[in-house]
């Protein structure tokens, strides 16, 4: 069966075959290319002197060199720093109590001695097929919960998302059930059962929801645009929402411009250092963490 | 609880009671922990998914901020005929459908097409190189995409009018000019979505026999004949099915697309402005609180029965892939 094939060696078809071999990794090659290239972009604009890309446009590497972008941004950090400080309390906090809170709803609803298991997993479900729209939801936090800028406003809404409890239900229930009930005949609780076997093996999909859920409130600015007025309480994603303003907020300032002594303000580039600084985290984790985001997007496809 | 049961164990004269009391006990022995562990997020799901939800009667209401929901007046289905009596409401679902539609059918083809070539990619620290690139874009939220957009399409500064203009050619107020946009969107959204929309196909694509390949090389097949009689065919289920998930939610429109990355410009509207940024800025800007709530409602419901419906479609085809 293999020599007819190889008995037909005509180079006609090899040269094609290279040819869309090559044509193959060409088009996957671009593709590739374009999704880093706008990272670069930015990289390489908050890297270039205001001049530089005045003159130049934004360009793929830095026309002049130039750090002052970085340094102007450093050089009063507090409000960045603050909001550093505000999208990890909310992105920590976040993660940690609602991967908690979905796990152990994702594992009653996985039991099937639990008898309340159908009705409350349709519960859950339904919220994913039907919502009340945005402005009951938000008048509901703004004048019955009172969470106008409070940091519970970004927390608990994302904490218990549908999606993540059904994939946990579905990873649990695939459990050996002996050994769970080996635990039960030691005499251990269903909570102790969860907390020192369940929780343990199932470390792969509880990392992989855990990464999506870090995603999710690091990237999150929707929340803070419906509820968050105070500078103070500004995350990373929402200071870069507003940043456009408030640079031209400094740039009126005469004490800045005094202190700048009479050196143009970097507003492009800046702003640009801001965006890398803000996708700066992003990219860590997904370079050393893509397996399991890779994993999980088959595992939330499958359900 | 448990004194209750205990007394009412120690009365033998009421037989129904006890097995009653004896059921309890038998259900609570083993659904109590359950209902203890699931308990958080039944309440978180209540609180932000289910409580919100008699809110919806401000639509039906002229809402006044200093009546409350409940002390404003019924006015029945008004706020729904001042929806459409307005013209932005055409304009707004127009655009809602047709950038979903233009999103749906790029991305599909996209899709396949970037799954068929990374099936032929038999290289697999390449095919994980290209991989880790094209689902990069998904982890970016749209306040940095919009960075993104901006750096390429400034008037005086961007990239795309700098190469214009090396080329010979007038640059492009791209952020005044509406007419371009749905072009700009379309490609912003395969960029941001095309590489993790491949991944389903060609999850589809490696569990194809490789026996049919061989059949058909034996035949003579070229590679274009494989793909359209093999490869097609054989994912068209998955194929149909994410078009149809697709549909189901054709009347809810990316926020962060067309408000973050439009930068919310006026000048844009004709062609970018949809339900949500219109629900959103009824709420936030013009406080035309009763209009905003109606328009959500009518998406909400629309949006649930389509979703009902495509589910139907899909179970007849492949109950596996049916949502519910």
């Amino acid at each position: 069966m293999k020599s007819t094939v190889a008995a037909r060696p005509a180079t006609n078809y090899r040269f094609t075959a290279f040819i869309s071999r090559s044509l193959v990794h060409l088009v996957l090659a671009l593709f590739a290319l374009a999704c880093v290239v706008p990272l670069i972009m930015i990289v390489s604009a908050s890297l270039s002197t205001e001049n530089g890309i005045s003159q130049y446009g934004y360009t793929l590497l830095p026309v002049e060199f130039s750090t002052l972008a970085y340094e102007f941004i450093l050089r009063d950090p507090t409000q960045i720093l603050h909001a550093y400080g505000v999208s990890l309390t909310v992105t920590a906090v976040g993660t940690l109590a609602g991967l908690t809170v979905t796990a152990m709803l994702g594992y009653a609803l996985s039991r099937r001695t639990f008898d309340a298991r159908r009705p409350l997993s349709f519960y859950v479900f339904f919220t994913l097929l039907f919502n009340g729209g945005l402005i009951p939801f938000y008048l509901f936090m703004v004048l019955t919960l009172s969470m106008k800028n409070s940091l519970l406003a970004l927390i608990m809404p994302l904490m218990v998302n549908g999606w993540n409890v059904l994939i946990l239900r579905t990873s649990f229930s695939q459990l050996p059930e002996e050994l769970l009930d080996a635990a039960r005949m030691d005499g251990s609780s269903e909570l102790g059962i969860f907390f020192r076997i369940v929780v343990p093996i199932s470390t792969p999909v509880l990392a992989t929801v855990a990464l999506f859920m870090m995603l999710g409130y690091w990237n999150d600015w929707w929340l803070s645009l419906l509820f968050i007025d105070k500078p103070e309480l500004y995350s990373v994603q929402y200071l870069l929402y507003n940043i456009q303003a408030s640079l031209q907020a400094i740039q009126s300032d005469p004490r800045v411009l005094q202190a700048l002594g009479g050196i143009e303000l970097p507003a492009q580039t800046a702003r640009m250092a801001m965006a890398v600084l803000a996708v700066g985290p992003i990219a860590f984790v997904y370079l050393f963490l893509q397996r399991y985001l890779v994993r999980g997007i088959t595992i939330g496809s499958i359900k | 609880m448990a004194m209750v049961t205990h007394t009412r164990r120690n009365t033998p004269s009421q037989p129904g009671k006890k097995t009653f009391v004896h059921r309890t006990r038998a259900y609570w022995a083993r659904n109590g922990p359950f209902w203890i562990m699931a308990a958080p997020g039944l309440l978180l799901i209540f609180i932000f998914a289910y409580a919100p939800l008699p809110g919806i009667a401000i639509a039906f209401k002229n809402y006044r901020f200093n009546l409350g929901i409940w002390g404003s007046e019924w006015t029945g289905f008004t706020n729904f005929g001042y929806l459409f009596a307005t013209k932005l409401t055409g304009r707004v679902l127009f655009n809602t459908l047709f950038m979903n539609a233009l999103f749906i059918i790029t991305g599909t083809t996209a899709g396949l097409i970037l799954a068929l070539l990374m099936n032929e990619v038999h290289h697999t620290v390449r095919a994980r190189f290209y991989q880790s690139a094209m689902f990069f874009p998904s982890f970016i939220s749209a306040v940095i995409i919009s960075y993104f957009v901006l750096a390429l399409l400034t008037t005086d500064t961007g990239m795309v009018n700098h190469l214009l203009v090396q080329a010979g050619q007038q640059p492009v107020p791209w952020y005044s000019s509406p007419e371009y946009w749905p072009v700009i969107l379309v490609l912003i959204n395969l960029w941001k979505s095309a590489g993790f929309g491949s991944i389903l196909y060609l999850a589809g694509m490696v569990g194809i026999n490789p026996e049919y390949y061989e059949a058909a090389k034996l035949d003579g097949a070229s590679k274009l004949n494989q793909v359209l009689y093999i490869t097609l065919p054989l994912i068209s289920p998955v194929i149909v099915i994410m078009t149809l998930l697709a549909i189901g939610r054709i009347f809810y429109a990316d926020f962060g697309l067309f408000y973050v990355v439009t930068r919310n410009t006026p000048q844009l509207y004709p062609s970018t402005d949809v339900i949500d940024t219109f629900v959103y800025r009824s709420l936030k800007q013009l406080g035309d609180v009763g209009m905003a709530a109606a328009a959500g409602f009518a998406q909400s419901i629309i949006g649930f029965v389509l979703v009902l419906l495509t589910n139907m479609i899909v179970r007849r085809i492949d109950p596996d892939k049916a949502l519910f």
